[in-house]
């Protein structure tokens, strides 16, 4: 029981769970799917009458630290990245993300939840490009 | 009441994205870095949101609107087109060069962590180039 305990990362299923229930309020009171790139995203458009949530929602993402200390202490964060690759990181990430309708939000935790085969496929591909850019950065050529 | 459950999915997200160690570029890093020491717990959180969320689909299915009585904006696209497919390619190499996607991104900004910016700048550039590029073709 106890190895069970321990080789289990607690942390890493409770929290996938909180983000789900995070979808779940988004969801079902305000209609909408919690995929990060497209409330960001659709927000660079301005819609009318359809900006309010979106700044909302970023609200609570970015205030969630700020909430987090007032209860426990934050783990330690590492940013490996240099500048250079933070900035081309940003870029693929950003553009990537609306030209694929998508990110680990939107496609892997919505789409995969609603068995959306565009979803599966989208997060087939952004995991195999993820492992392979690791592979290529850490094991063959920087 | 909308932008109070808004504010309040956010908030609840980013303290699943703290809690499940996904804010930590190096965690995602070590998930994606299969042949080196790796860390499965991505593979856990993703487990824990999926099997949550697929709850909450499985109740957003039986309605036209949400509990605030809006309705439901659910995606209606079926094909899996080029699009899809070349977006989630360039994502994935994004990723994986700095372990960093749209979420955590935000949360970390709010972190006093300013070396963010240097990703998330150049992240809302990349969506407007986007934008710019899906308005001339229209």
């Amino acid at each position: 029981m106890n190895i069970l305990l321990e080789s289990v990362p607690w942390h890493a299923a409770a929290g996938g769970a909180v983000i789900g229930l995070a979808v779940a309020v988004l969801l079902l009171f305000n209609g909408r799917i919690a995929g990060i790139s497209g409330i960001v995203g659709g927000l660079l458009r301005m819609p009318k009458g359809d900006v309010g949530w979106r700044v909302a929602f970023i609200a609570g993402l970015v205030l969630s630290v700020a909430i987090w200390k007032l209860f426990w202490i934050l783990p330690e964060i590492k940013i490996e990245a240099g500048y250079g690759m933070l900035a081309l990181a940003g870029l693929l990430v950003g553009y990537g993300t609306r030209l694929g309708s998508g990110c680990t939000s939107g496609h892997g935790v919505c789409g995969l939840s609603r068995r959306s085969p565009r979803s599966i496929a989208a997060t087939v591909v952004f995991m195999t490009m993820g492992f392979a850019t690791v592979y290529w950065m850490r094991h063959v050529w920087f | 009441m909308m932008m109070i459950t808004a504010l309040l999915a956010g908030l609840v997200f980013g303290m699943g994205l703290i809690l499940s160690g996904m804010v930590n570029p190096a965690i995602v890093l070590a998930f994606l870095d299969v042949a080196g020491d790796w860390d499965a717990s991505l593979l856990w959180v993703m487990g824990g949101a999926v099997t949550a969320g697929s709850v909450a689909f499985a109740l957003a299915k039986r309605q036209k609107t949400s509990f605030l009585g809006v309705p439901m904006q659910l995606p209606a696209a079926a094909k899996i087109d080029k699009r899809l497919l070349l977006g989630s390619f360039l994502f994935g190499i994004g990723w994986g060069i700095a372990g960093i996607c749209p979420g955590p991104a935000l949360v970390l900004a709010g972190s006093g962590k300013t070396e963010i910016f240097v990703f998330l700048i150049p992240m809302l550039l990349g969506m407007g180039i986007f934008e710019i590029v899906e308005k001339k073709h229209r």
